[in-house]
């Protein structure tokens, strides 16, 4: 099974599932996409509530001066974190907390 | 090696939501199935075979889009309110979401990754002519170009024109021939 999710395709007589681009570019990504949609599925949010957090953090984004490669699901996620946290179902400290304790596993925890 | 920021904190997230009882792992997984295999292009293109062998459904497609969609059951939820414009011998016309990504995910899937740059969403709208170029196609003077701006609310999908020297087969070979880029309308077929 491959990590990354390919949809597309590209201009041409192809199949359009045939020639697929990378949509997302590591696993993470997917998941917080999935995760934003099942969030709104179940109705924690409408997603035209999602949709204005990411157009708030895009803009915020997009006023900066670029840096080169345009992190669209770096916005992304932090456009469903912002949203967790307005809505009070997230609290920063411990979003840090359980970043902290991963991020302190031994190397090669397999997760 | 240490392990990337972004995936460490969207794991703690998970991690989190999961344990709150919002979010559960097999739901995830089954959205990214979902967005892998039923959910893409391939829809659009359908609708778009149907439409140039069907006079009738394509009269429906152009005014009530949303209806359409929603009968058929495409999966990709987003969708509020779907607005198909046609291409014409008069008019070119190419989507973009210039304030972020809107997109309509159940007829194209999810948008490629130049359809997010801020260089699409601001260019298309100022030179169209000259991004359109950039992607290989070159629009006539004689013919106008419309840019249409999702959002949230309304998403577009273009209907291109059926190259001349395409038979009308059945809708599952046309429909093979029909490119999500042309949808986008930035190439044309």
């Amino acid at each position: 099974m491959t990590d990354d999710l390919t949809i597309g395709l590209d201009a041409g007589l192809q199949p359009p599932m045939e020639n697929g681009e990378v949509v997302f570019e590591a696993p993470w990504q997917s998941r917080v996409f999935a995760m934003a949609v099942s969030l709104h599925e179940s109705g924690v949010f409408p997603w035209s509530e999602f949709q204005a957090q990411l157009i708030e953090v895009i803009a915020s984004a997009d006023a900066q001066p670029g840096d080169g490669e345009y992190a669209y699901f770096d916005h992304f996620a932090a456009a469903l974190q912002e949203l967790l946290l307005h809505k009070g179902v997230l609290e920063n400290s411990a979003l840090d907390a359980r970043t902290a304790a991963f991020a302190d596993r031994p190397h090669g925890h397999d997760h | 090696m240490s392990e990337n920021p972004a995936a460490l904190r969207a794991e703690a997230l998970e991690s989190l939501l999961i344990e709150r009882g919002l979010l559960t792992t097999e739901a995830v997984d089954e959205i990214i199935v979902r967005y892998n295999e039923r959910v893409g292009p391939m829809n659009g293109a359908n609708l778009v075979a149907r439409a140039w062998t069907d006079p009738e459904f394509k009269a429906r497609l152009l005014s009530d889009a949303t209806a359409v969609v929603n009968e058929l059951g495409f999966e990709g939820g987003q969708v509020d309110k779907l607005v198909v414009v046609e291409n014409t011998a008069e008019v070119h016309n190419v989507v973009v979401c210039t304030l972020c990504s809107c997109y309509p995910w159940a007829v194209l899937g999810l948008p490629p990754k130049w359809y997010k740059d801020p260089a699409y969403r601001s260019r298309v709208v100022r030179e169209p002519r000259a991004v359109l170029a950039e992607f290989g196609t070159e629009v006539p003077a004689e013919k106008a170009v419309r840019v249409w701006d999702s959002s949230a609310e309304v998403r577009y999908m273009v209907l291109p024109e059926m190259p001349r020297d395409w038979a009308l087969e059945d809708t599952d070979t046309l429909a093979g021939g029909v490119s999500r880029d042309s949808m986008i309308g930035v190439t044309v077929l």
